[in-house]
């Protein structure tokens, strides 16, 4: 009860944050960099509810993001598919995917979907890159800007909002899952197998609930990325995308879905940043990163949570 | 550790005096957005080492209409939504006056929107077609196109009478990019293509793609577009298989490199290259020899690694720029576009650039030389 009413604080103080943060925004730049943020988050808010709650690692996960990506560009450009009919394709294609890729394998025990799903990573990239008449090849191909009933969604103002809103929908939708039936199975899958087994919970399907959601996620953060960008390469699915997306994930907190947003911000806003650096930002990026998990090592806002419950009197 | 703390230390001391300077006088302020690290890096980091080497020089020797160049530079690591976001950053956050940026064609793809929209002089360094053209306002671009390269090969099939060929390409970007361009121009150049075959970039043996085109009758030569450790395998294996029409490859294989993978093998291989690569083998009276044996020797001796001419290109942007930048008399972002647009027989490492509105690149297929391989050493083609 504790640990879903820290969630739903979570969740409202976000929201908070979204709604105040253009004020002190001072230029459209910031606002690119805070949409980057809501994006990103957003694909690894998703990533997080597998790894934080079902236990599984998803090497892949650049994989869903690619699908919707190419589902914004692919859809309106050639089959004359309306924008967000082709996000809502990608999301569904996406999830389908999951659905397939998850259902055999999430029936074992272990890492089997780390592996499986870092060949589906590795496919689809490869896909992308070589379907040219279709994907444009490794160069990428251009989006076309998204109309919502005569609204042209086009620069970081607009889409501040747009990606705004939905990671504060999909934060406040996962805090309800976690709060669901569901969520607490997932929860217990994560404390022990074998005691949730025993309790009557079956892993293999919410596993799967879990695997699909978050692919859906995904490719719903691919393909706001995609529209804002105006421009998909292969390089939005690719392998170094997915383990940024896991490297988000556990850097902010494992199972926290704030710690997602933590992670994300860390991860768009450093590499800004350390730029003072010049040749010697990678260096500093990775030192950041390195201190972060020895210290913090449930993660940032998992860690500083259990320090300041243990500070309390 | 020690040499991380000096680093800091440097990064925040030149802030502090960046930050005292630009209030002192006006500067121009020049951005760059360039894939220094990554996959790309090749393209890159001669591209940045250029830059703040000539940047550094022309700031000693006073600067662009008495001021001095603030040089801004961020690295995207080939990734195109990088690119994009550095992009705005120097658009909205540092106030350039003009953009060299855009390594490849995907970043470069993502930059231009961010150019023509802040209405910003942008010379980018991608090496596809679609980087040029259509012909954009804003967007300039120096290194000579995958385009040029194909006509130049077919021009000198044509001048040896070989209208027959068959090709092998990559399927890389770069392959898969020249290999379309070479398509668009046969008819022009009477060209017929008899056998097409393909390798992924990764590949370690073409012997099956090259037994077909050895099968197929009537090919007069092979045409191979494609970058990297690929054409070198398929030089050798062209070899082993007794294969004795001519073999062309791409100006994507023109480093030391490629001869030293090949080794024999490439011997009386031709190639269109720009005229850096054999600098000091043009004929003296060449209007060209000048620049590129100045480009390479200061290159050379301040970073002390082989000549590219990736470098290059960015030496041309930059001198295009800069030229242009002093013929308007100002850093006034129209003007400078505009002088630009009307820069004319500019001697640059690429070739001779004759800019007009129609015409954004302004190279002709004179900025490449076709080149023939002997006793493992470039030679021109008379």
């Amino acid at each position: 009860m504790v640990a879903a009413l820290q969630t739903r604080a979570g969740v409202m103080l976000l929201a908070v944050i979204i709604l105040l943060l253009p004020l002190v925004l001072p230029s459209p730049f910031y606002f690119r960099i805070a949409t980057l943020v809501f994006i990103f988050a957003l694909a690894v808010l998703g990533l997080n509810l597998l790894m934080g709650f079902a236990g599984q690692v998803s090497l892949g996960h650049a994989g869903f993001f690619g699908i919707g990506a190419y589902a914004v560009a692919v859809g309106p450009t050639h089959w004359g598919i309306p924008s967000w009919a082709a996000l809502i394709l990608g999301a569904v294609a996406a999830g389908l995917l999951a659905f397939l890729v998850g259902r055999p394998i999430l029936r074992l025990r272990g890492h089997y979907l780390a592996v499986a799903t870092l060949g589906m990573g590795l496919l689809i990239a490869m896909v992308l890159t070589n379907e040219a008449q279709l994907t444009g090849g490794p160069d990428g191909m251009p989006v076309p800007r998204l109309d919502l009933f005569g609204w042209r969604v086009r620069g970081a103002m607009p889409w501040y909002w747009v990606s705004g809103v939905t990671l504060a929908i999909a934060a406040w939708l996962a805090a309800n899952l976690l709060d669901s039936p569901t969520g607490r199975a997932l929860r217990a899958i994560h404390d022990s197998e074998t005691a949730a087994s025993v309790l009557g919970i079956d892993l293999a399907r919410y596993k799967l609930t879990a695997f699909v959601l978050s692919a859906v996620y995904g490719a719903i953060a691919g393909a706001y990325l995609a529209l804002f960008d105006g421009l998909v390469t292969p390089a939005t699915a690719g392998f170094l995308r997915s383990i940024e997306f896991v490297s988000m994930a556990v850097l902010g907190g494992l199972g926290s879905i704030l710690g997602s947003v933590v992670g994300a911000t860390l991860l768009v806003v450093l590499p800004q940043a350390l730029t003072v650096f010049h040749d010697y930002e990678h260096i500093v990026l990775g030192l950041i990163m390195i201190v972060f998990m020895v210290f913090l090592r449930a993660g940032i806002v998992p860690s500083l949570a259990a320090l300041a419950v243990r500070r309390k009197p | 550790m020690g040499t991380l703390h000096v680093a800091a230390a440097a990064a925040l001391t030149t802030l502090v005096f960046a930050g005292a300077t630009t209030a002192a006088n006006a500067e121009v302020k020049i951005g760059a957005v360039l894939s220094a690290t990554g996959p790309a890096s090749f393209l890159g980091d001669p591209e940045k080492k250029t830059l703040e080497m000539y940047v550094a020089d022309i700031n000693a020797k006073g600067g662009i209409n008495g001021q001095q160049i603030k040089l801004f530079v961020y690295d995207d690591g080939g990734d195109p939504n990088q690119a994009r976001t550095f992009g705005t950053r120097l658009i909205e956050e540092d106030k350039v006056d003009a953009l060299l940026a855009g390594s490849t064609t995907a970043t470069t793809m993502a930059i231009i929107p961010l150019a023509e929209e802040a209405k910003t002089p942008l010379i980018n360094f991608a090496g596809a077609v679609q980087a040029v053209y259509p012909v954009k306002p804003w967007n300039f671009k120096t290194p000579h196109t995958d385009l040029m390269a194909c006509e130049k090969i077919f021009e000198d099939l044509k001048k040896r009478n070989l209208t027959k060929i068959a090709m092998i390409s990559g399927t890389d970007a770069f392959g898969k990019s020249m290999h379309d361009q070479c398509k668009t121009v046969t008819t022009k150049y009477g060209i017929d293509v008899l056998h097409e075959e393909t390798y992924g970039p990764r590949d370690s043996d073409m012997t099956p793609q090259l037994t077909n085109i050895k099968g197929k009758a009537g090919v007069q030569a092979v045409v191979n577009p494609g970058f990297g450790q690929g054409p070198a395998i398929v030089t050798r294996n062209y070899r082993q298989l007794g294969i004795t029409v001519p073999l062309y490859e791409s100006h994507g294989v023109g480093s030391k490199q490629y001869i030293d993978l090949a080794g024999a093998a490439a011997e009386g291989v031709r190639l269109p290259a720009a005229a850096l690569l054999v600098a000091e083998k043009l004929p003296d009276n060449d209007p060209q020899k000048k620049v590129v044996v100045d480009y390479k020797k200061t290159y050379e001796a301040k970073t002390g690694q082989p000549v590219s001419t990736f470098g290059g290109h960015m030496y041309d942007g930059l001198m295009i720029l800069v030229d242009a930048m002093k013929r308007a008399g100002s850093a006034d972002k129209a003007k400078v576009r505009n002088e630009i647009e009307k820069t004319r027989g500019f001697m640059g490492t690429g070739g001779v650039v004759n800019m007009s509105p129609t015409d954004h690149l302004g190279l002709d297929l004179s900025a490449f030389r076709m080149l023939e391989i002997k006793n493992g050493d470039w030679t021109l083609v008379q």
